[in-house]
Formats: structure tokens, sequence, C-alpha cells
């Protein structure tokens, strides 16, 4: 402020780099502000999203588990219908944090919060918010994965050291659903489009093979479900836990890296609608 | 105030246009700043300020025209153009969830900037803004008037060119005001160039070089302050109160007196060189005002003339 400016302080010379309007590599100064707000205020909203998979899977898999007795696992094998269901509320977990992380938080921060009105007044361009608010979405991802694993290491479900590999696995779920929900995002105006959303979300919970296995369903329904991510996940969690692979573990890895390339495809070419009005 | 410095433009924009759905917030607006001036635009709320303000940063997609930013166009260079500006935006949008000096820590951190810069600028800015005290508060325990002057702060982070200040002191107490603008007018003699919107007559008349009347999408009349009081109104204005029933009534019994006759629902204006004159002209007529008032023309009278409206409603 003290130098005293000229015309030649005026002149830029514009950046050829591809995405240079959308991106000035600095996700990492949104990732620290995330990192900065949850330490000073946001950490107990974080902690009770720990709770809610495991409540279902004391409820469901210890209650209802009594009722239902063993089952057979991915395997084969018979296995406690607590660790039946113990992956696949993992990767509903994953799927409802990442969707819900970068849906309605997007929403609320863009529409009331005006985060982002403040962060793109500056150098940073929408591809570093939505990146950085991605790999937030993740981190937080990671966390609930690796405490629950360990709420179910407690619960003597986890037999090998094989199933730790659901830590990571969630994680590459969680990524599927939240470059996807972001770029859904872009597309909704209001509250009432917004809770289309939970509309979708429910059913698929319920219905892909969560809490029975996909053959209680005719062979039409089957197809329908297996088209869906959330089934992907599930029986992605309940090979790992198990440690029972099988050619479809490729396929559910690639379905969600096919969704990872083409979610955050779509979410930059609608950077400019979600961000710039 | 100095003659404006010359210099090529370092916002240029030529027919400029923001388009929605049912109506046109923009309607194509050219105008040039050069390097150091302190540029106003002057109107009504809705008139299209703060969107142009908004596709200056970059943030607003324009619908037609042409806009550069110190020779770049902040659509396909948004962030290289941002690096440049502060921006103070119509309604504070501070990080709640952040402390005082951690906003503007975090702040600069967006544009890049390393913490050993940041931490003493930071420090310096609350200084500025007069909020050391408060430096670890929570930003909703923070008075209108503190965030007001924290987001003031937080825009001078990156040391920028171009200040956009989107209606910078609505809301301030008088006071806080003439701090502002002394703060304001230092930034300009170091040759930052000021981006201004208000609806504050005074406030434009202290800080803009010149300044266009924008209504409606469209501008209405360019010049400086000065220039426009001349071109569009009288040296003096009378200003009549003759109650709020009788000021359309009375008006008809008032014509030929200065240069023109404005009835407003509260008062009647006329316009004269010399107010003394003229109200001397109302009393010889017989008509006896509750109150009567001379001033100089204001940019108010300006934008009345051009509009038919007020800028404060």
């Amino acid at each position: 402020m003290s130098t005293q400016l000229t015309a030649r302080d005026y002149a830029l010379s514009g950046s050829t780099r591809p995405l240079a309007a959308l991106y000035s590599r600095n996700a990492r100064a949104v990732i620290a502000r995330g990192l900065l707000a949850t330490r000073s205020s946001n950490w107990l909203i974080m902690v009770s999203g720990f709770f809610e998979p495991v409540l279902y899977l004391v409820s469901m898999g210890v209650g209802l588990g009594a009722l239902v007795g063993t089952v057979e696992g991915p395997g084969g094998q018979e296995i406690s219908y607590a660790a039946y269901i113990a992956p696949a509320l993992l990767a509903v977990s994953a799927m409802n944090g990442a969707v819900y992380d970068s849906t309605w938080n997007v929403f609320f921060k863009m529409n009331f919060a005006k985060l982002y009105q403040g962060m793109l007044y500056t150098s940073l361009g929408p591809l570093d918010v939505a990146i950085g608010e991605i790999f937030l979405a993740l981190l937080r991802g990671a966390m609930y994965a690796t405490g629950f694993t360990a709420v179910m290491a407690l619960m003597g479900l986890i037999t090998t050291p094989v199933a730790l590999l659901v830590i990571p696995a969630s994680v590459l779920i969680a990524f599927g659903f939240a470059s996807f929900g972001m770029g859904i995002t872009s597309f909704m105006k209001t509250f009432q489009q917004m809770e289309w959303i939970n509309f979708v979300m429910l059913p698929m919970f319920l219905f892909s093979a969560t809490f029975y296995p996909l053959s209680v369903y005719p062979q039409g329904i089957q197809w329908f479900i297996q088209a869906l991510p959330l089934w992907h996940g599930v029986e992605l969690l309940r090979q790992i836990s198990v440690a029972s692979f099988t050619p479809a573990t490729i396929v559910h890895l690639c379905y969600f890296l096919v969704m990872i390339a083409v979610g955050m495809l779509l979410t930059t070419l609608r950077l400019r609608t979600l961000f710039l009005k | 105030m100095p003659t404006p410095p010359a210099g090529p433009p370092v916002i240029s924009a030529h027919q400029l246009s923001k388009h929605y759905a049912d109506f046109k917030a923009v309607d194509g607006i050219s105008f040039e700043v050069p390097a150091g001036e302190s540029f106003g635009l002057l109107g009504p709320n809705g008139a299209g300020k703060s969107t142009t303000m908004r596709m200056i940063g970059g943030v607003s997609q324009r619908t037609s025209g042409q806009l550069t930013i110190m020779g770049l166009d902040p659509q396909e260079h948004g962030p290289e153009v941002r690096a440049h500006l502060g921006v103070v935006p119509q309604q504070d949008n501070l990080d709640e969830e952040l402390r005082v000096r951690d906003n503007l820590i975090v702040y600069g951190r967006y544009f890049g900037l390393p913490l050993s810069y940041l931490r003493p600028k930071a420090d310096e800015l609350l200084e500025f803004a007069q909020l050391t005290d408060k430096a670890g508060a929570k930003v909703d325990a923070l008075s209108g008037g503190m965030k007001r002057r924290l987001t003031i702060a937080r825009s001078l982070i990156n040391e920028p060119k171009i200040l956009l200040l989107d209606e910078p002191t609505t809301g301030l107490d008088p006071q806080a005001r003439h701090i502002l603008w002394d703060r304001l007018f230092r930034l300009k003699e170091s040759g930052v160039t000021l981006i201004l919107t208000t609806h504050y007559m005074d406030e434009a008349e202290q800080l803009c070089d010149r300044l266009v009347v924008v209504d409606k999408g469209r501008i209405m009349a360019e010049g400086s302050p000065a220039q426009l009081i001349r071109e569009h109104s009288t040296r003096e204005v009378l200003e009549l109160r003759f109650g709020s029933e009788r000021n359309t009534t009375v008006a008809a019994e008032l014509q030929g007196i200065g240069e023109r006759l404005e009835p407003l629902p509260d008062r009647v204006l006329i316009y004269a060189h010399d107010g003394e004159a003229a109200l001397e002209q109302v009393i010889a007529r017989g008509l006896r005002p509750l109150t009567s008032l001379v001033r100089r023309s204001s940019l108010e009278d300006v934008f009345l003339r051009l509009t038919g409206r007020s800028l404060v409603d």
C-alpha cells in the first residue's frame, strides 16, 4: 500500500494454461479453511455422523441378528448376520456422507452461508473450491470408515487383516458419489428439488442387498439393482471383509473408477452453472 | 479533487449486458476507467450496479458485450484478474465459522499468499480496521459496523490494484463513514483504482473523480460530479414544504419561478440560479410555505432530473 502504483503495474499477461479460468491450483487453501472451521465450530456435527451406522449395526446386527442367526457370506461360508450387514452399512455411510457433503452442504454454502461467493472473489477458481470440498468430504469419510471398522473389530466382526482394506475402498465409494453429487447439485435451484436426492437415496439404501441377498428378487429387478452404484459398493466391501475375491471384484472397482471419471467431468462442465451465475 | 490521472484504461466495458430470463439487469453499458481513477456507479437499488461489479470480478457471466480488466477478460482469466482485485460486496460475507483474525489469514491463503506475509499483514489490517482487540472474537459477536470494517480490511489483504466497493458505507454511522473515506482517499493517493457503487450523493461527491448515473441497467449520464451538476441542474435549489396535502396543488401557482419546477409528494423543488431570489418571488405571490430551504444542487437533483425518481426510496 505504501509504494506508488504506476501504469506498468496494471499490465497483466494472461496465462494460456488449460482451465486457467476455473482453476488456480490452490485447492489446499480451501482444505485448510475446512479443517480450521471444523476445529473451531463443527466438530460436534462430525461426531454425530459417526454414530449413525454404528446404531444401525447394533440394532439390526445384534438385535435382528439374534432372530436371523447365521447367513451365507460371499464365499459360501456361514457368517453372523452382523458380519453380513456391517460392510453394507459401511458402504451406505460412505454414500450418505459423500452425498450430503457434495449436495446439501454445497447447496447451503452456496445459497445461504455465501461462503463460496467470498472464496470466488479471490484468486480461487470454482475447480479449486470443488476439489477442496470433495477432498474434505473424503477425509471425513475416511475418518468415519476408520471408526466404524474399529467398532467392527471390537464386536469381533473382523476375522482377517485383509478386511482393513474396507477403509480405502469406502473412500473410493465416497469419491464416486461425491464427484457425481456436486455435478447434480448444479441443476438444483430450490429446496424442493434437493428433496429429490433423498427420494433416490432411501430406496437405494433399503434395497441394494444391504440387509438380505440379491437372490430374493426376480431376475428383472436384480438387473436393475445391479446397475445402481450402492449395490457395487455393498458387494465390494462385503467381499473385502471376508477376503473372498472373484472376477466381480474387478467389476465393482471399475464401476467406481468410471463413476469418478464421469462425475468429475460432469462437475467440471457444470462449474460455471454451479458457482458463476 | 485532483484531476484524474491519464493513462490506458485498466477497466474497459463495451456494450456490456447481463440479461436474466425475465429482465435486463445490465443493458448495454460502456465505460472506461484509467489507472488510479476513482470511478463511481451511482443509481438506486436494482439499477444494475452490483451486477456490473460482479461481472468485473468475473463471478457473473455476461450475456453479451466486451469487458477487459487490466487487459484480460475476467471470464477467461478470473483467478489471474482477481489476484489484483479487492472486493467489498454489498452484504458482508465473512466466514462465520472462523474467528476475526483467521478470516483475514484464510482469505489471504485463497490468494496463495504465504503465512509469513499474512500474519503481520493481518495484524496491520486489524489495526487499520480498529479491531485489534477483537482478533480472537467470533464473527457473529461483532456489531454491524465492525463486520463492515473487517470486510473492508479483508479486501486489502492482497494489496489490490483495483478495489471494488459495493455500497461501502451503507449502515455505518457518520463518524465511521468519514474514517473510511479517509482510508479510501489514502489508497487512491497511492495509485489504487477505486470502483465504487453508492446511492449516497455526498459519498459520490467526496470520493469520485468521475461517475456514471445508472438506472434500469443503462447509463443515463457520465462526468465528474461538478460537471454533471452543471449540465443537468441549476446552481441552487429552493425546497418548499406546504404540507403533504397542498404540495402538488400549489405547484400550479409557482409556475414561472426559477428555471424548472419539481413537485414531489413531500415537497416542491424549484431549480434556480439564485435560490433566495426565487424565494422572494414565492413570497411576493402571496404563498406561505411551512418551511423553505435554499441549498446547492447535488447529484440527487441530477438523478431526479434524469430519471424522474429519487435515489433513496
